[in-house]
């Protein structure tokens, strides 16, 4: 069956950007979030935030970004319940079709429906002034530390994706994700926070991906940052892809 | 029911066992489905109808016995299998955002058979869904969705296919419209396992009827076998009175279109 890993791979593929093409609101209730946080961030605390760089906006993007991904990862465990609910999961498992395909045109899709929400919010930053002098590398290393973090975060959500009991639950997992960035240097520099905080802010892993983001798009060295980064990235979608893959065992043996 | 039972066995199974943690599902379950007959797997709910047609259709693993459909064994030769057959689950499991047509597109192009329009086009023909098949499957009514699962089963034409409850939650109407589907699908020589928890439904279709109970088959045969069972019918002389389902079907018609409102005794 793995011949038509490929074509069925695309054929499903095909049908979920269908369904997203139909229902645009999932990109757009991706996006206003972040947005709406951009908003207010920017023109509301923004102004009595000292971040030591000359404009909010072009210290808050990184973070923002990441809250993008992680509330559009919720999409995924939902279209994943929605198929594995309604049954066409089983209809698909039980026909001569690549069986693994399922499940990677799910996790394209996520790539492709937050690669969209991503340009969304950029646009938007770009409207309220963000600026950088980063060239087309720079912008590539951003584009790919973006996608590695959205492919770790989508096998975390295929686990809820397949293992949930009810739409809430399917979703609720990203909540967590979503504040995750309140506490790391995405909104304000970790040294203004008391101890603890600031120990577990400069040790979670959304302030290193938000540094290296930061110091690609002002053009500052990225140091080690980058590093910590993507051992992150790739740390967390090697667990979650070996649980997701535990989880898809279990459910279809 | 159906002529051609010329075949020999095409669904083997035997000493079938599955657990789901503590509850033994299946006790060893032992059947046999002769090719191009309908063999109606009758058992109230929880009894087990649904995790036997999981294991045939290759989506759960048995933990002891053995099953083979159409020649090939479920556990050692799963890509076969779902080669032959087509499963219809409980629920019609067809895209809600997709066209009916889109649908039929879909399930052509993954069993990688050439030209899925045409393909889809006939079977929307077939089952009366030209006129729906560019609307979006959540407008479309019960037995319409239903009718479309069956559509898509049918593709590629697999010589085994299992129903899962067909009828469930269906109207009159639609149950109706099913089981001729399912009757000509043994005319053109398809093997049919269907579970249901209806009698009357194991009674219009079946070449072959088994109870399953308490996770064993505890008989198995004709619809005259079974009744043969039971002490010999004495004969009694009792007015036919028509059950409230003839009554219906006849104020409203077969498809719906020709009811008509009357009034029960009320004009003289």
């Amino acid at each position: 069956m793995t011949r038509h890993f490929f074509g069925d791979t695309a054929v499903l593929l095909g049908r979920s950007l269908r369904h997203i093409a139909r229902s645009p609101d999932t990109i757009i209730t991706t996006a206003i979030m972040p947005i709406a946080m951009m908003l207010m961030f920017v023109y509301v605390f923004g102004g009595a935030i000292d971040t030591g760089s000359e404009s909010y906006v072009n210290y808050l993007l990184p973070g923002i970004l990441l809250i993008t991904v992680a509330s559009g990862i919720a999409y995924t465990a939902f279209r994943l319940f929605t198929d594995m609910k309604s049954g066409i999961f089983e209809r698909f498992q039980s026909m001569p079709t690549a069986r693994s395909s399922v499940l990677w045109a799910h996790v394209l899709t996520s790539l492709v429906a937050n690669s969209i929400s991503l340009v969304v919010v950029v646009l938007v930053a770009l409207l309220m002034g963000f600026r950088s002098a980063a060239g087309v590398p720079a912008w590539l290393a951003v584009a790919g530390i973006l996608i590695l973090f959205t492919l770790a975060l989508t096998w975390l959500a295929v686990i809820p994706g397949l293992s949930a009991k009810s739409v809430d639950g399917a979703s609720a997992f990203s909540y967590p994700l979503i504040f995750l960035p309140f506490l790391s240097s995405a909104f304000v520099p970790t040294h203004t926070m008391p101890g603890p905080v600031r120990a577990f802010a400069e040790h979670q892993p959304v302030t290193s991906i938000v540094n290296a983001i930061r110091n690609l798009f002002t053009q500052q060295p990225v140091g080690t940052d980058i590093w910590i980064a993507l051992a992150w990235c790739v740390g967390i979608l090697i667990v979650a892809f070996a649980f997701a893959m535990n989880t898809y065992r279990r459910r279809t043996a | 029911m159906t002529a051609n039972k010329v075949r020999g066995p095409v669904i083997h199974v035997q000493g079938l066992e599955k657990s789901y943690k503590e509850l033994r599902v299946l006790r060893g379950v032992d059947f046999t489905v002769a090719g191009g007959s309908i063999f109606a797997l009758l058992g109230s709910n929880g009894a087990g109808k649904t995790t036997v047609v999981k294991i045939l259709s290759t989506l759960l693993k048995a933990d002891a016995g053995t099953a083979g459909v159409n020649g090939f064994d479920v556990a050692t030769r799963p890509a076969d299998v779902r080669e032959s057959i087509s499963l219809t689950g409980q629920f019609a499991a067809v895209d809600e955002i997709l066209s009916g047509r889109e649908n039929l597109v879909l399930v052509a192009r993954l069993r990688h058979l050439k030209d899925p329009g045409k393909i889809a086009d006939d079977l929307l023909k077939r089952f009366s869904l030209t006129d729906a098949g560019a609307r979006r499957v959540s407008t479309y009514s019960g037995g319409m969705r239903r009718r479309l699962d069956i559509a898509m089963s049918l593709i590629g034409n697999p010589p085994v296919i299992f129903l899962d409850e067909p009828t469930t939650g269906l109207d009159p109407q639609a149950r109706i419209e099913v089981w001729q589907a399912v009757k000509e699908l043994a005319h053109h020589g398809t093997t049919v396992l269907l579970t249901t928890q209806y009698l009357d439904e194991a009674e219009h279709l079946a070449d072959r009827i088994a109870i399953l109970h308490q996770g064993r088959i505890i008989v198995n045969g004709t619809l005259a076998e079974l009744k043969r069972l039971l002490p010999p019918a004495k004969v009694e002389y009792v007015e036919k009175q028509p059950t409230l389902e003839d009554v219906f079907l006849a104020l409203v018609g077969d498809n719906g279109k020709n009811g008509h409102d009357r009034n029960v005794g009320t004009n003289a």
